[in-house]
């Protein structure tokens, strides 16, 4: 008997074993940008706030005006893209509790995906052409 | 019996009766705590603040269309049903801020003691009323 004869069953590692077998197979993940984007919005969400308060009443031009500097532009983004990662994670997960059926479970979670990914695209958008 | 997993509802007792499990108690038959209606504002915040962010996608899409597209968000904004739209995000979003706070605490293990958890409940309720009057304040004093 040769080493070659081994089972395939004891080649694989305990690692290899477990993984994927998570019910949601990216959990962790999940968990993470969740917590990741709840972290980056604390400071972002105050100084929207400020921001808001700022422009309150403001003509268009004097929002370009405060939106073309780098500052605010690069902060704007960081706003939009933690925002509406923060939210689709979190929607998601408010799917996935409420609606037991398999069908319109799937349905939901991607007309949920679609319209915040394009609202998302749609603020980048439009903060990246105030930017520039 | 209607369906097969009705079988799992049906057990005998130690005297030999056959009887209906019971069910464990739903949702609604407990007391509101400020655990559990917290719990659920944070949700209903959370899923206000995205149908919210539709007005922030509005703005920043207008103020790069064009005077006329920006003139009428901006009106909408000024408007009545706007100011109200404003007032019950700014609730929602000091609500979400706090409390949000309050779960990352508690991701690092920390005020997961129940008198802790309740006391750091009160103190979100208190600081979201708090700061929600003091941005309309802020406000108010900008214009």
């Amino acid at each position: 008997m040769t080493e070659k004869s081994a089972s395939p069953a004891i080649m694989r590692s305990m690692l290899g074993r477990a993984r994927g077998l998570g019910s949601a197979r990216s959990g962790l993940h999940h968990w993470w940008g969740q917590r990741l984007t709840a972290f980056a919005l604390v400071p972002l969400v105050l100084w929207f706030i400020y921001s808001a308060i700022r422009l309150s009443g403001m003509k268009r031009g004097d929002v370009i005006n405060w939106a073309v500097d780098p500052v605010v532009g690069t902060l704007l983004v960081a706003l939009v893209l933690a925002l509406f990662h923060h939210m689709r994670l979190g929607l998601q997960v408010v799917i996935e509790d409420y609606i037991h059926d398999e069908r319109p479970r799937l349905v939901w979670l991607l007309v949920m995906n679609g319209v915040t990914g394009l609202l998302g695209l749609a603020a980048l958008v439009a903060v990246i052409k105030l930017a520039i | 019996m209607t369906d097969t997993r009705e079988a799992l509802m049906v057990a005998r007792t130690s005297d030999g009766r056959t009887v209906r499990r019971p069910l464990s108690p739903h949702l609604q038959v407990y007391r509101p705590q400020i655990t559990s209606v917290m719990s659920i504002l944070h949700r209903i915040t959370g899923v206000a603040l995205s149908f919210g962010t539709l007005l922030l996608v509005w703005f920043l899409v207008a103020a790069v269309e064009s005077d006329a597209a920006y003139a009428r968000v901006a009106w909408f904004i000024g408007s009545p049903v706007g100011y109200l739209l404003m007032f019950g995000w700014s609730v929602a979003l000091w609500y979400h801020f706090c409390n949000g706070i309050r779960h990352i605490f508690w991701d690092f293990g920390m005020g997961l003691e129940l008198v802790h958890v309740h006391a750091s409940g009160k103190a979100v309720l208190v600081a979201t009323a708090v700061l929600t009057v003091g941005t309309w304040i802020v406000f108010a004093m900008a214009q």
